[in-house]
């Protein structure tokens, strides 16, 4: 299969894939490119002109930008902490001989397959709502005030929501890293002296590491990108407490109706998760060599 | 001091039995040796001496001191597992000073500590490497290096030579015999190999089916195997055994007699058979011969022997070489 020959004849095979996926790929990053330096309003067609990096000067000196881009930080960060360490936790008990494992395993998993539209409401207005939600029934119930989470607290709730969707996932890739470790080893650890915690930092995180690094990159991708939780709990609010990049955008072009703004928001959106991919390689992607 | 005690000790998985009940005595310095066909329960007891497995019954005592219910970290023992056991992430002189560092040892006696291993085990040159980037032999030094440096008061190995090739088998097999000359400390070590046992053992404890069925030197199980098990077991090749008429005029339900102890010979003898295979090893000729009335015979002679397939030769056993066994397999 290495030969010239067949070489020539593999790149003459998978052409059309590639064009095919160029062109799905390059002529929307086009089309936003180009209508970022437009200006581009619905509300006023046929008066599209451009204007260079007006467009974007006024989305990097919109002081929503700024709580916005700290917003995806604390999202993602947030999420990632909760869902790493809980995970690894997870993963650890479950890896425990017990009884009906097979179902509790299921259960365990279960959170990943409710759609985020979904998981959302039900936090919003079965869990969290300050009225009907289980949360002020019980601060009711013991006396305490309610708690209005969406309102006063809409980061933090919003993160553990998705904290909670992405729980499972991180602890289903957890998990198989865990049982691939050699059991032998834990056992030779300790026979070397090594207690329960030596053995976990010094046996199991480090052979966990790699899955690890996949769960962060994995998810990184997916919560830079935290549309749905959001829209439907708060709207990005009160004000733009809980606006992140991705509903900027969304807010910018759909609610304004400001195409051109939009457009520009959505390069900065990938210039930042650019940014973010070559940090997060930087500090683990060394897990990932062999 | 080294000495171990196991009394009555007893393993169950659930319903099953694995070990009966076993009394052992394993003397300081000694280095024993458990032998046994697979499945028989070897690693069992050894991982249960180790502390890795409970105890179903009975008491494992370590220089007269109960451990049977003290943590595998406690009872100061060191194992060399078949696996290795390495672990991959760090270098060769991390593994080798992890049980140090787990000790809390000073960074000072640690690097010496790992430098007089290193020197013992010729791992010099590998001690920046990882696990990964050795070979066979390598890793098993960098395991049982791991087990040195704690100067523990006895070494468990569970078939420490099982993955290695024939030749580096028995470099091995020597160093591991050196190293119990130099130490001193108390060895026991499983194979299911005859041969290692043999070389390697003061003392041979024979399992089967988790029951002790001889515990002797080398030569006494060879000399005076206590039943059929043990001799057929130890010895290589095998004893052959003959039971029937021929048996009977000994006055036994079966006899065994080695290979070694069988004479040759091409004019005449006690047995009259034809040679099915002859392999010649040089030093020594092994024929396999078929008896009438008797079976099949492996007959073990010295030097070059040129007999080969279909000749007739005769078989006489040497006397006083002759095993009895009773109808219970036992010896008389
Ligand atoms: N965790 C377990 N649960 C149930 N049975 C087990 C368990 N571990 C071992 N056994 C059984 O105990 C018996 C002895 O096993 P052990 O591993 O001690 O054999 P061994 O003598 O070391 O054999 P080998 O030479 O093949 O290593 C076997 O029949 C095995 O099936
Ligand atoms: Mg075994």
């Amino acid at each position: 299969m290495a030969t010239a020959k067949s070489n020539v004849a593999a790149r003459i095979m998978i052409s059309p894939a590639v064009l095919l996926l160029l062109a799905w790929m390059l002529i929307p990053l086009s089309m936003t490119l180009y209508f970022s330096f437009l200006s581009y309003n619905l509300l006023s067609p046929g008066m599209e002109r451009w204007i260079g990096f007006l467009n974007y000067e006024y989305f990097l000196t919109d002081p929503a930008f700024f709580s916005a881009l700290t917003n995806t930080l604390i999202l993602v960060l947030g999420v990632l902490i909760v869902t790493t360490i809980g995970g690894t936790l997870l993963a650890l008990l479950l890896d425990q001989p017990i009884w009906g494992q097979g179902i509790v395993r299921i259960l365990v998993i279960a959170p990943f397959f409710v759609m985020p539209t979904v998981s959302a409401l039900v936090w919003k207005n079965m869990f969290m709502n300050p009225v009907n939600g289980l949360f002020a029934y019980v601060a009711k119930s013991v006396g305490l005030p309610p708690f209005d989470f969406l309102a006063q607290a809409p980061m933090l709730s919003i993160t553990g929501m998705v904290a909670w969707q992405w729980l499972p996932f991180a602890t289903l890739i957890l998990l198989t890293a865990l049982q691939s470790l050699d059991r032998e080893q834990l056992e030779a650890a300790e026979m070397d002296g090594a207690g329960p915690f030596s053995r976990f930092f010094h046996i199991i995180l480090p052979h966990m590491a790699r899955a690890i690094t996949v769960v962060i990159l994995i998810q990184t991708i997916f919560l830079l990108s935290t549309f749905a939780a959001i829209l439907v709990t708060t709207n990005g609010g009160p004000g733009y407490a809980s606006t992140n990049i991705t509903y900027l955008v969304y807010s910018q072009s759909l609610l304004q109706f400001d195409v051109g703004g939009g457009s520009a928001g959505g390069v900065v959106a990938v210039i930042i998760a650019n940014i973010v991919a070559i940090f997060l390689m930087r500090m683990i992607g060394k897990n990932l060599e062999a | 001091m080294g000495s171990i005690t196991l009394s009555n000790v007893k393993k169950a998985f659930g319903d099953t039995v694995v070990i009966p009940s076993i009394d052992l005595e394993v003397n300081n310095g000694e280095f024993v040796v458990f032998v046994g066909p697979s499945g028989c329960g070897k690693s069992t007891l050894l991982r249960m001496i180790a502390g890795l497995e409970d105890t179903s019954g009975g008491t494992i005592a370590i220089d007269g001191q109960d451990v049977t219910d003290l943590s595998a970290a406690k009872r100061g023992l060191a194992m060399v597992f078949q696996s290795y056991a390495l672990y991959p992430h760090m270098t060769v002189r991390k593994n080798i000073a992890f049980p140090l560092k787990m000790a809390g040892l000073p960074a000072v006696e640690v690097d010496k500590r790992v430098a007089a291993a290193a020197n013992v085990l010729n791992l010099n040159d590998y001690l920046d490497r990882r696990p990964g980037q050795l070979s066979g032999g390598q890793r098993q030094r960098v395991a049982i290096g791991r087990a040195i440096v704690r100067e523990p008061t006895a070494f468990l190995f569970d078939e420490p030579l099982s993955n290695l090739d024939a030749a580096l088998r028995v470099n091995m097999r020597l160093e591991i015999s050196e190293l119990h000359q130099t130490l001193g400390t108390t060895m026991i070590y499983v194979t299911h190999d005859q041969v290692e046992a043999m070389t390697m053992a003061d003392k041979i404890v024979v399992l089967q089916a988790g029951r002790v069925e001889q515990v002797g030197s080398p030569l006494d199980l060879y000399r005076n195997p206590r039943n059929k098990f043990v001799a057929g077991f130890i010895g290589s090749p095998k004893m052959n055994f003959i039971d029937g008429e021929e048996a009977a005029k000994e006055n036994a339900a079966t006899i065994g007699i080695r290979p070694e102890h069988i004479e040759l010979s091409t004019e005449s003898g006690r047995w009259k058979g034809t040679v099915a295979v002859s392999e010649h090893l040089g030093s020594d000729t092994f024929v396999y011969v078929n008896v009438d009335g008797v079976g099949h015979l492996t007959a073990r002679v010295e030097g070059e022997r040129p007999v080969s397939h279909g000749d007739t030769v005769w078989l006489s056993p040497v006397a006083g070489r002759i095993h009895r066994f009773d109808a219970q397999d036992m010896t008389l």
